[in-house]
């Protein structure tokens, strides 16, 4: 008797119920995880956004352990990476990671940018989640421009060379802004050292800030899928659409899957082929920088060159300047710019979808001319396709308003 | 059907993948291949001795321990400071050259480079017919000039071995612009070795200077397939749980 007593006394619920009168645990797990419900019939295109997270995760993990080793300063930046590669244990591993990791953050990004636009995922209500995410994506180009000086090999340095002196460019200020980027007359140790700050700190940070705002303006409005359709028009007794299923444990195992075929490749390049014939790791950047001796040939790492094709496209430097941040700005437009009353590329009709496939290939091919000289028949081919880069955007109110687009159905579709 | 073209997709992008591994053929120059064998241990160890009495006096590989080369190469601690360490008391000493960069740097007009990650930077085609494009060029300070690097400051350290080549050009003048293209090379003193013991000296020299630029490839190209092998094990467990799942999802 006295035992019983004794336990009605004790607060019931445990040491869960502890924590969620202090702290929303449970309910925020519910929220975000347990019941945040999305459509079923996510699709290939679904997964690069769980990717990015992945690659975030190596390159903060990798990231550490780099800079427990990593000298930045000029004298030593170049040969302290060949003692991580060479004298710390493992350090060959976790340099390949993050070097791989860079370029594969661009792989998935790139992806999970296309498939906003093959979907209408930028469209109202998500416009926000959007321009979120393109915030991201600025983000992540300056966070890969800053790392890729850390090595201070031949292209680190004339790459942040031509890319920082564009800001030269710009009337008036130019000169004192790209002196205020270097902090110095040249790239130097000082640029070295502040840029080690930016990417390691200042700029991790505003990546992480930006992703949970972007994860939480998603979990808002729920996610968009492959047909464009409110899930959440459709509810059942219960409230939960009747399209969705609960993020775990459904999507998770099905993200799990995704996860390891990523591994796999991308442990294919980091064990099989980590310089990727030279895209990845520049062959240039093995030699260390020589203030002295200018590369014959500068090109920036890919996931720069279809913006670079477009910078060196125009013949006047200030021009080529604008049209760069013109280029890399539009896409924020998009929520805007398209005016098509359907989401999904499946109900759009054929002037959206020419002009989605031409899109691409314009970006693959600026992509592959950014890599080449400019000279002769890349800069013609490089105006060329520069042109159709800006007509995709510009022209897109005309387009989608006059293209003929399909009656969207009420409930999504679902082979099982 | 969906499963099968995704599983080709993996296999089709995996191939990809270990197929670029190394140095994409660059365009311009057509460089002869140096057809290395990096797993010839033999080769190997002849590359090193040929780096130690004909490179190390005057070029670095500042990255590169002597006993990390020894363990690769299979060669004892007595080995490495009988035959390789001239200018080394430890083991776990780096290659420095025994000329002063300030005095080389003077001497040349510019100091030899370092050699250590020289393979990755250029390529092990390009160092092959690096040593063997140098021919006698009366105009130039060292007396021969080079077809890979026009201008090179580095003279014929391996005269002794090729002996000296002549280099003969055609001149086409095509539109008023006149361009010399190389026509081939024509012996004029001989070596000690002829034409293919001494490409095979060549080649065991770059097989060692492509190990020494990336001491760890043939490790982690091993580790790699094990890495391959645990992920397509844990990805049939992962599929497996995944249907299980979703078996209710109508």
């Amino acid at each position: 008797m006295a035992r019983i007593e004794a336990e009605v006394g004790r607060p019931q619920g445990g040491f869960l119920k502890w924590i969620d009168d202090r702290f929303p645990f449970t309910a925020t797990l519910k929220y975000h995880v347990t019941e945040y419900y999305a459509s079923k019939n996510f699709n290939f295109w679904y997964v690069f956004g769980v990717l990015a997270f992945v690659v975030l995760a190596i390159q903060l993990v990798t990231g550490i352990f780099l800079t427990m080793n990593y000298k930045p300063a000029a004298a030593d930046a170049f040969a302290s990476v060949e003692y991580i590669m060479r004298d710390v244990e493992w350090g060959w591993l976790i340099r390949y990671m993050h070097s791989t990791g860079a370029s594969f953050f661009f792989v998935v990004v790139y992806l999970h940018m296309f498939r906003a636009m093959l979907y209408g995922s930028y469209k109202k209500p998500r416009e926000l989640i959007w321009i979120i995410g393109m915030l991201i994506f600025f983000v992540l180009m300056a966070e890969g421009f800053a790392g890729y000086l850390l090595p201070w090999g031949q292209m680190s340095y004339w790459g942040a060379q031509v890319i920082i002196s564009l800001f030269g460019a710009i009337p008036g200020i130019g000169e004192a802004l790209v002196e205020i980027i270097r902090g110095d007359y040249s790239i130097s140790d000082i640029t070295l050292n502040r840029f080690f700050a930016l990417h390691v700190i200042v700029l991790p940070l505003a990546l992480i800030g930006l992703i949970f705002v972007h994860i939480v303006a998603l979990h808002e409005v729920g996610s968009n899928n492959p047909d464009g359709i409110e899930i959440k028009q459709n509810k059942g007794p219960d409230g939960v659409p009747l399209d969705g299923i609960a993020f775990h444990p459904y999507h998770t195992s099905k993200d799990l899957v995704a996860i390891i075929i990523f591994l796999m490749v991308f442990s294919a390049v980091v064990f099989f082929a980590p310089d990727m014939g030279g895209y990845f790791l520049e062959h240039a950047n093995f030699e260390p920088a020589n203030l002295t001796a200018t590369p014959e040939h500068i090109a920036p790492v890919w996931y720069f060159t279809p913006f670079y094709a477009i910078l060196r496209a125009v013949p006047d430097k200030l021009w080529g300047f604008i049209l760069f941040v013109f280029a890399v700005l539009l896409p924020v437009f998009l929520p805007w710019l398209d005016r098509a009353r359907v989401k999904s590329v499946r109900y759009r009709g054929w002037i959206y979808k020419s002009a989605l496939a031409i899109f691409v290939v314009t970006f693959l091919t600026l992509g592959w001319l950014g890599t080449m000289p400019a000279e002769n028949i890349y800069v013609i081919a490089a105006r060329i396709f520069s042109a159709l880069y800006f007509a995709f955007f510009l022209l897109m109110p005309y387009y989608t308003t006059i293209d003929k687009t399909k009656p969207v159905p009420d409930r999504v579709v679902y082979h099982g | 059907m969906d499963r099968l073209r995704l599983l080709s997709g993996v296999t089709a992008i995996l191939a990809l993948v270990i197929s670029a591994d190394g140095f994409a053929s660059s365009a311009g120059a057509e460089l002869e291949p140096a057809n290395i064998d990096p797993g010839n241990i033999s080769s190997l160890q002849r590359g090193a001795r040929n780096f130690m009495n004909y490179c190390s006096g005057c070029h670095s590989a500042q990255y590169v321990r002597y006993n990390t080369i020894g363990k690769y190469l299979e060669l004892s601690e007595e080995q490495l400071v009988d035959n390789l360490m001239f200018n080394a008391e430890k083991t776990f000493e780096t290659i420095q050259s025994s000329m002063p960069a300030a005095d080389a740097a003077r001497w040349y007009g510019v100091a030899p480079p370092d050699l250590s990650l020289m393979a990755r930077a250029k390529g092990s085609d390009h160092i092959y017919n690096f040593l063997k494009g140098f021919y006698l060029d009366p105009e130039s300070p060292t007396g021969v000039d080079n077809l890979v690097l026009a201008g090179t400051s580095m003279p014929h350290v391996l005269w002794e071995l090729q002996g000296y080549q002549r280099a003969s050009f055609a001149e086409h003048t095509e539109g008023g612009v006149t361009s010399r293209e190389f026509d081939g090379f024509e012996q004029v003193t001989t070596g000690m070795l002829d034409e293919e013991d001494y490409d095979e000296f060549v080649r065991d020299t770059v097989n060692f200077l492509a190990y020494i630029a990336e001491p760890i490839r043939s490790e982690r190209r091993k580790l790699g397939v094990w890495v391959l092998m645990y992920l397509i094990v844990f990805l049939v467990i992962a599929a497996m749980l995944k249907k299980q799942i979703w078996k209710d999802v109508k």
